[in-house]
C-alpha cells in the first residue's frame, strides 16, 4: 500500500463516519459537528485528487460559513430539547434503512460497471495529471463557463432579496 | 524547496516547526507582559513590575498559577464539547502560522532553506479557511457551557465572525490580482525593498478594512463583544476555569501574532526593509530578513495593544453596521477600481491614489445615507437616546 | 487510487444522506442531509476531472457550492420563520399550507 491510499482509507473512513453520525446523533449540536469532520475529510480527499483551490474552498465555504450558519441557528432556536419528539416509528425507519442500502447498491454497480463502458474510464492519466492550479480554474470560469458563472451570481442575489423579504415580511407582523 | 534531499528537507521542517512553535509560545508570554505594561505606561501607571525585571515574569508566575488552579468541570455543561472548545480555538491559531514566510532564506552547509514551514500554492486561502474555524472553538465552548451569558457571547461571536470574514476575504483580492500569485511567499517577494514598493500604499482602503476586519477576528477590543464584561460576565468564558481559561487566553494572543504576521506578509513588504535584508552573506541575510519580519510584526502588534487601551467598545449596532454598510463597500469598490485602473493605465502609482478616491466617494455615500435615514435627534425625547444595550440589540 | 473507489465513497455518501432525510424529522437535520448529498456529487465531480485530466468538473462544484450556499441561506430563514410561528420544526407537524 502506498501513501496515497493509506490516506484515501482514513479519509475515505473518517468521512463515513461523520456522515453516519450525522444522521444518528440526536442532538442537532453533535449532528453539525459530525457534518463538519465529514465536510474537513472530503477536503482531505480534494487534496489527494490535486483539487488543491477546490479543498480550500470547501473548508472557507462549508466548513467556515454554512455551518457557523447552522450552528448559529440551531443556538439561536435552542433546539435541542425539541428532537426527540415524534421521532419515525421502528418500520418505517427500517424500511427507509432498506432502500438506502439498495440506493447504495446500485450506486456501487454503476461505479464499477457501467462506467467501464463510458468515455471516462477509457480516459485513465489518473494519477499522472499534474495538480489543477487556480490559474487553470480560473481560466475556465471566465471564459468557457461564464454564463454559468454570471448565473450564479443571480441565484445569489435572487437568495439575498428572498431572506430579506422573508425577514421583512416577518418584522412587519409583529408590528 | 524542491532541490533539497528529502532528509534535508525533513529535518529542515522539523527544525522550522519546533523554532516557530516556541517562538509563538514565547511571544504569547511576551505579549501578555508587554501589554499589561503598555497599558500600564498608557494609563500613567506602572503595570506589573514585581515578579523578575521590570516584571518580565509575571507571565510565567501567571501560567503557574492557572496550571495549578483546580481544573472544575461545572455539572451542568456538556462534558465532551466543554473540553474540545478552548483546544478548537487554540490549534487553528498555532496552524496558520505554516504558511507564513518569516524570512527569505537561509544557507546551511550548502542547502538553501526557505524561511518558512510550507510553501503552498494556495497560501492565503489556507490563512483564510483556518481563520474562519476560529469562531467555533468560541461557539461550541459558549454553547456546552450552558449558560445564558455565554451563549449570548457565542451568539454574538459567530455573527460578528461571519459578517467581518467576507471583508477579510474581500480585502486582499485587489492585492491578489495585481500579485497573480496565492502563495504568501511570492506576495512577500512581489513587493519590493522600499515601503512605497509595499501592498498598503497601493490598496490602503482595502488595507484599513483588512486590518479592521482582522481585529474583530482576533475578538478584542474594540470588538469584544462576545466577553463583554460589563454585559455579559465574561462572555463565552464564563464557565471556564484553570488551564483552559488560559487556553481560550492563549489562542487570544496567539491570534493577533499570527494576523499581525500575516498582515506584515501582505501588506508590508514581509521581510524587505531598504534593501537591508540582502547584505551579509547567505547566512546574515537570511538572519537579518527574519529580524526585520520580526521587528515588523512587532510595530504592529504594539498597534493592536495601542487600539485596544484607545477605544471604547462598539455598541452591537455599530458593530454590524461598520462591518457591512463601511467595510464591505470599501473592499467590494476596490477591486473593481483596483481591477479597471490596472487594465486601462497598468501603473500602481494611480490606482493606489484610485482606490483612496473612491473609498472615500464610497464612504462618504454610505455615511450620508445612513444620516438621511436615522431620526432627527430633536425628535427624540432624552429617554430614548439612552444608550440600548447590545443584549436588545442581539433580539 | 482508481477512480472507482472515489465513485463508491461518493455514492455511500449520498446514500447517508438520503437515508437521513427518509429517516430524521427535523427539518435543521434534513437541511445537513442535503448538503452531504450535495457534498458527495463534489466529491464525484472532482474525481472525474482528475480521472479525465481537465478541469471541467472542479469548476463545477464551484457552481454546486454556490447553490448550496443561496439553499442554505434561504432554508435557515425558512426554518428560523416557521419556528418562530410554529415552536418546533419537526417535518411531521408542519405539514399544513395555511400559517
Amino acid at each position: 500500500m502506498n501513501a496515497e491510499q493509506i490516506l484515501f482509507i482514513l479519509f475515505g473512513a473518517v468521512s463515513l463516519i461523520g456522515a453516519i453520525s450525522v444522521i444518528s446523533f440526536r442532538h442537532p449540536i453533535y449532528s453539525a459537528l459530525s457534518l463538519i469532520v465529514t465536510f474537513f475529510a472530503q477536503a482531505g480527499l480534494f487534496l489527494l485528487l490535486g483539487a488543491h483551490f477546490v479543498a480550500a474552498v470547501q473548508v472557507i465555504v462549508y466548513a467556515g460559513a454554512i455551518m457557523v450558519l447552522f450552528l448559529f441557528v440551531i443556538m439561536l432556536l435552542n433546539l435541542g430539547t425539541l428532537s426527540a419528539k415524534g421521532a419515525m416509528g421502528g418500520k418505517l425507519k427500517g424500511f427507509a434503512v432498506i432502500l438506502g442500502i439498495l440506493l447504495a447498491i446500485e450506486g456501487i454497480y454503476i461505479a464499477t460497471n457501467v462506467l467501464n463502458n463510458t468515455a471516462i474510464a477509457s480516459a485513465q492519466p489518473a494519477t499522472a495529471t499534474p495538480n489543477t492550479t487556480t490559474y487553470e480554474i480560473g481560466e475556465l470560469l471566465f471564459s468557457k463557463y461564464l454564463l454559468p458563472f454570471e448565473v450564479t451570481s443571480l441565484i445569489l442575489l435572487a437568495a439575498l432579496i428572498g431572506v430579506i423579504v422573508l425577514v421583512k415580511r416577518e418584522s412587519e407582523s409583529e408590528n | 524547496m524542491e532541490n533539497l534531499p528529502l532528509s534535508v528537507f525533513i529535518l529542515s521542517s522539523i527544525g522550522k516547526i519546533l523554532i516557530i512553535v516556541h517562538l509563538l509560545l514565547i511571544g504569547v508570554m511576551a505579549m501578555i507582559w508587554s501589554e499589561r505594561r503598555v497599558s500600564g505606561w498608557m494609563q500613567d501607571r506602572l503595570g506589573p513590575n514585581r515578579v523578575g525585571f521590570q516584571g518580565i515574569l509575571q507571565p510565567v508566575a501567571d501560567g503557574l498559577k492557572f496550571l495549578f488552579k483546580e481544573d472544575l468541570i461545572p455539572n451542568h455543561v456538556d462534558k465532551p464539547l466543554y473540553v474540545l472548545a478552548p483546544a478548537m480555538l487554540l490549534v487553528p491559531a498555532l496552524v496558520t502560522v505554516a504558511v507564513v514566510p518569516f524570512g527569505s532564506s537561509i544557507t546551511i552547509l550548502g542547502h538553501e532553506i526557505p524561511l518558512q514551514i510550507a510553501d503552498i500554492n494556495i497560501g492565503i486561502l489556507y490563512v483564510l479557511a483556518i481563520t474562519s474555524l476560529g469562531v467555533y472553538g468560541v461557539v461550541l465552548g459558549a454553547w456546552a457551557s450552558n449558560n445564558k451569558y455565554a451563549l449570548l457571547g457565542g451568539l454574538r461571536s459567530s455573527a460578528q465572525m461571519i459578517s467581518y470574514e467576507l471583508t477579510l476575504g474581500l480585502a486582499i483580492i485587489g492585492l491578489l490580482m495585481l500579485t497573480s500569485s496565492l502563495s504568501l511567499r511570492e506576495i512577500a517577494k512581489a513587493q519590493g525593498a522600499y515601503p512605497w514598493h509595499w501592498n498598503f500604499l497601493i490598496h490602503f482602503p482595502a488595507f484599513l478594512a483588512f486590518t479592521t476586519a482582522m481585529f474583530a477576528e482576533t475578538n478584542r477590543l474594540p470588538f469584544d463583544l462576545a466577553e463583554a464584561e460589563q454585559e455579559l460576565v465574561a462572555g463565552y468564558h464564563t464557565e471556564y476555569s484553570s488551564m483552559k481559561f488560559a487556553m481560550f487566553f492563549m489562542a487570544e494572543y496567539m491570534n493577533m501574532i499570527v494576523g499581525s504576521a500575516v498582515t506584515v506578509t501582505l501588506f508590508l513588504g514581509g521581510w524587505h526593509f531598504f534593501g537591508l535584508e540582502t547584505m551579509g552573506g547567505p547566512v546574515w541575510s537570511g538572519l537579518i530578513s527574519f529580524g526585520i519580519f520580526f521587528v515588523k510584526t512587532g510595530i504592529f502588534l504594539f498597534v493592536f495593544i495601542w487600539v485596544r487601551w484607545t477605544l471604547p467598545r462598539f455598541r452591537y449596532d455599530q458593530l454590524m453596521n461598520l462591518g457591512w454598510k463601511f467595510l464591505l463597500p470599501i473592499a467590494l469598490s476596490s477591486i473593481v477600481v483596483t481591477g479597471t485602473l490596472w487594465i486601462t493605465t497598468g501603473s500602481r502609482l494611480i490606482v493606489g491614489i484610485g482606490n483612496v478616491v473612491v473609498a472615500l466617494i464610497v464612504a462618504s455615500i454610505v455615511a450620508g445615507l445612513l444620516a438621511m435615514k436615522a431620526p432627527k435627534p430633536a425628535m427624540q425625547d432624552s429617554d430614548s437616546r439612552v444608550t440600548p444595550t447590545a443584549l436588545d440589540a442581539i433580539e | 487510487m482508481e477512480l472507482k473507489y472515489y465513485l463508491i465513497l461518493s455514492a455511500l455518501l449520498f446514500t447517508t444522506g438520503v437515508i437521513g432525510v427518509l429517516v430524521r424529522r427535523n427539518a435543521i437535520i434534513i437541511f445537513m442531509c442535503i448538503e452531504l448529498m450535495l457534498n458527495a456529487a463534489n466529491l464525484a465531480f472532482v474525481a472525474i476531472s482528475r480521472s479525465l485530466g481537465e478541469a471541467t468538473g472542479q469548476v463545477f462544484v464551484f457552481f454546486v457550492m454556490t447553490v448550496a450556499a443561496a439553499e442554505v441561506a434561504i432554508g435557515l430563514a425558512i426554518i428560523v420563520s416557521v419556528f418562530k410561528h410554529r415552536e418546533t420544526i419537526n417535518v411531521d407537524e408542519v405539514n399544513s399550507l395555511k400559517g
